[in-house]
């Protein structure tokens, strides 16, 4: 630690958790830019049929299949993981319990380096023949599995090749989440004393962990179809195409609580501290996320029910599916009832952390109707599906992210962005992804549809295109509200106001370090006495109490 | 919200909106209680210069029930809605008739669907079966129950008026079943993405009088087969007057 660093040691392979977790978050960031702009190019043929795209062109029907499968791709791996699991995760957890670093440095290093090389082997998917894979984002066979069906020479086993290679980076960030949390807590961290966050990334972790392995099993299964035809998926030579949706679903389903998790700490963190209240409820938020998590893993079914399979396994599926609404029920509950009794600053990480919640509580109750067998045989894969998950996932992958940036850039940088940018920045980017996401629940119920390219072609989404204009006009201008965010972050970066060691006056332990922490985090070594959610006791002078201080 | 949804032609579609109706009224009054207790703790607890927040940690039972009471309520709720809609599920896609007035003849292939008919006879692998390509034919309030299948890749069997979706595997055949209430003419989709022309696999559904439906079998069907079929029914006949 006393070496003196070169720059390439210091900011680039870095075995520092701070600078990795930078690290996934800028490149997390980037690549949202990419998913972003795909959103675009497919939201304009939406509104705008075969017109030619500004800054793109005329959009066909394959590459419109290639631009959604590699924006929800993109948007789930490779922006909602890095961002919210590795780069939070790795920024906050050595810091949050007290550790000099993660217990593997340099398994840490490798995890980024292998996600950067997964991150370039799936944008160069888009440049081999035939270009990006076009089979959507759960890459069902047989249309994934024989390049006869698709038309994609190298973007499926690219496609593929890149998920493993993030999801064996994702493995060894877990690894270190557990083992750190585990073996290197300071002295009286006890665990029912860690921040939420830090629960919730090891919760996550293990959740991936648990489930990744059938949907490895089943991919490359998929390679040995694409590459070899073996037939695992092709009824011709024996193979069964429902068995690839059972190893999908069966990691895919949890994986939505991999990224719903770190994101209910984020927001855990940031409304205690500006509400100057203790977090409510804190072990039964921590046993309702583990059973939420247990659970998770009996729900997958509920992706297939018109897919084939008997229907009498459908009822089981359903039931559960419903029954995972209370333990969240009863995290946004305690969430809300936090609330209660404070007195609430609404800076710009608070802004994005409530909206957070407005916002999710409509994607959360939509849920019921895609999990309700009966509702479903309709519902299922049409846009009402899209609003749904757009409504859980946009609230927990961007407004939780940039709550979260918003909160720690005076810890990462040691600066302060920019508040009144950053209020425009929430307004803009919180009002205008309604507009965004809300026509696409009425296009759904009309009988819309997903991944068709055109829905005007359909008699009876004619109608309705005017919801698909409303929709995109609102992806502009939420695409144009990131500029000011943009410029924001970099600026703030090297110009913005000085920040202090705790300048939110919070508990948790990564604001007793220096802004921002140098390598080894802390100058003295913590020892923590009480938990991190003692805002406003009573009988004392100041309304925080980090969790070094004395009882 | 859900008055969005295309006007409903099949009989068991009335129990699927009535399912989606009550949900969504269900999910909506929780949602608009949330997002109202919400509101009124975010303006009433702002910040008041002179103030301090209570310390109020929420661990004890008491104050706990806060919280579990709601969701206990929420949980009766979800039990509710999944014990109400589960008949639905039974009756579209477990319950299929036994004694159907049709069998029609469903295949997918990239991107288009093959409808195969019995023809006069009703009897499917006789000379007188015929095919359409994406257009079905189907008499008003009769049973018809469809045998699903693919050539090809997965893609699924659309039609938003009857309320009807079910995906189409290729080495499975997967029977279901409507009976159409109203006359008209429907849009068919394949909801499943299934390659390139996806968006362009369209289809209709004609709900025809039965009168019109039986014209339409007899003239869809081969001369040949016609002939052929009529000479059957004269033999039987001569035989039947021996």
């Amino acid at each position: 630690m006393s070496k003196k660093q070169s720059f390439l040691t210091k900011y680039i392979f870095s075995q520092d958790h701070k600078v990795v977790g930078v690290q996934y978050m800028i490149l997390g960031l980037l690549m949202a830019l990419v998913g972003g702009y795909l959103a675009y190019v497919f939201r304009y043929q939406l509104a705008y049929p075969n017109q030619s795209i500004p800054g793109y062109g005329v959009l066909e029907a394959d590459k419109y299949n290639s631009a959604v499968t590699m924006h929800g791709t993109i948007m789930v791996f490779w922006v909602a993981m890095p961002i919210l699991l590795s780069g939070f995760g790795n920024y906050l957890l050595p810091l949050m319990v007290g550790a000099k670093d993660m217990a593997f440095p340099k398994l840490n290093m490798l995890s980024f380096w292998v996600f950067f090389v997964s991150a370039l082997t799936l944008i160069s998917s888009f440049f081999v023949p035939e270009g990006a894979v076009g089979g959507g984002w759960t890459t069902y066979p047989p249309l994934m599995a024989n390049p006869g069906f698709t038309g994609v020479g190298w973007g499926a086993p690219l496609w593929i090749l890149a998920v493993a290679l993030e999801f064996a980076s994702m493995l060894m960030s877990g690894i270190n989440f557990l083992t750190t949390t585990i073996t290197m807590r300071a002295k009286g961290m006890t665990f029912f004393r860690m921040p939420l966050f830090v629960w919730m990334a090891n919760v996550a972790s293990l959740i991936f962990m648990f489930s990744v392995g059938p949907l490895i099993a089943g991919a490359l299964m998929l390679l040995a179809d694409q590459l070899f035809a073996v037939g695992f998926f092709l009824p011709e030579k024996g193979g069964d195409p429902l068995l690839f949706q059972h190893l999908f679903w069966f990691f895919g389903h949890p994986e939505v609580y991999v990224l719903l998790l770190p994101a209910l700490g984020i927001v855990a963190e940031i409304i205690t501290v500006f509400s100057r209240k203790s977090i409510f409820g804190y072990k039964m938020i921590i046993y309702s996320v583990l059973v939420a998590g247990v659970l998770s893993f009996l729900v997958w079914a509920h992706h297939q029910f018109v897919s084939g399979i008997d229907p009498r396994i459908a009822a089981p599926f359903g039931l559960t599916t419903i029954l995972i609404s209370v333990p969240f029920a009863i995290t946004m509950f305690a969430y809300i009832a936090s609330l209660w009794g404070g007195q609430v600053r609404f800076s710009t990480a608070m802004l994005f952390a409530i909206s957070m919640i407005v916002e999710f509580l409509l994607g959360g109750v939509t849920g019921i109707l895609n999990g309700a067998t009966a509702s479903d045989i309709y519902m299922h894969d049409t846009y009402f599906v899209v609003a749904h998950f757009h409504y859980t996932l946009f609230p927990i992958v961007f407004l939780t992210s940039f709550a979260g940036i918003y909160f720690w850039f005076p810890k990462i940088f040691g600066r302060f962005m920019n508040e009144t940018w950053g209020k425009i920045h929430f307004w803009i980017t919180a009002i205008s992804a309604n507009f965004v996401f809300l026509p696409l629940f009425f296009v759904g119920i009309a009988g819309n549809h997903r991944r068709i390219y055109d829905p005007s072609l359909f008699e009876h989404l004619k109608d309705f295109q005017y919801l698909h204009v409303i929709s995109t006009i609102g992806l502009f201008v939420l695409i144009g509200a990131q500029v000011p965010f943009i410029l924001n972050f970099f600026i703030s970066m090297f110009k913005g106001k000085k920040a202090t060691e705790n300048p939110w006056e919070a508990n948790t332990l990564e604001w007793q370090a220096p802004s921002p922490p140098g390598h080894g985090n802390f100058i003295t070594d913590p020892v923590v006495h009480r938990w991190p959610y003692d805002y406003s006791l009573e009988n004392t002078e100041k309304d925080w109490c980090p969790q070094t201080e004395a009882i | 919200m859900m008055n969005w949804l295309p006007e409903n032609v099949s009989t068991y579609g009335t129990d699927m909106d009535a399912v989606m109706h009550s949900i969504w009224n269900i999910v909506f009054v929780w949602f608009l209680l949330a997002e109202a207790v919400l509101f009124y703790f975010l303006i009433r607890y702002r910040k008041k210069k002179g103030q301090r927040a209570k310390y109020k940690t929420g661990n004890s039972l008491k104050e706990m029930s806060w919280v579990l009471i709601p969701a206990a309520i929420v949980l009766m709720f979800d039990l509710g809605i999944d014990f109400y809609q589960n008949p639905v599920w039974k009756k579209v896609k477990i319950d299929i008739p036994q004694d159907p007035d049709l069998v029609v003849k469903i295949e997918g292939q990239q991107f288009v669907w093959n409808m195969t008919y019995p023809g006069l006879d009703n009897k499917f692998g006789t000379i007188d079966d015929f095919k359409t390509t994406s257009q079905l034919y189907v008499p008003i309030n009769k049973k018809v129950v469809f045998e699903l299948s693919s050539k090809d890749v997965i893609h699924s069997f659309w039609v938003p008026n009857l309320r009807l979706k079910q995906d189409a595997v290729p080495g499975r055949v997967i029977k279901g079943w409507f009976e159409a209430v109203k006359n008209g003419t429907y849009s068919i989709g394949c909801a499943e993405l299934c390659g390139s022309g996806h968006g362009m696999m369209r289809g209709q559904l004609h709900v025809l009088s039965d009168k019109e439906y039986q014209d339409w079998v007899y003239k869809k069907t081969p001369k040949k087969a016609k002939k052929a079929l009529e000479a059957a029914a004269d033999s039987q006949q001569e035989n039947s007057h021996e």
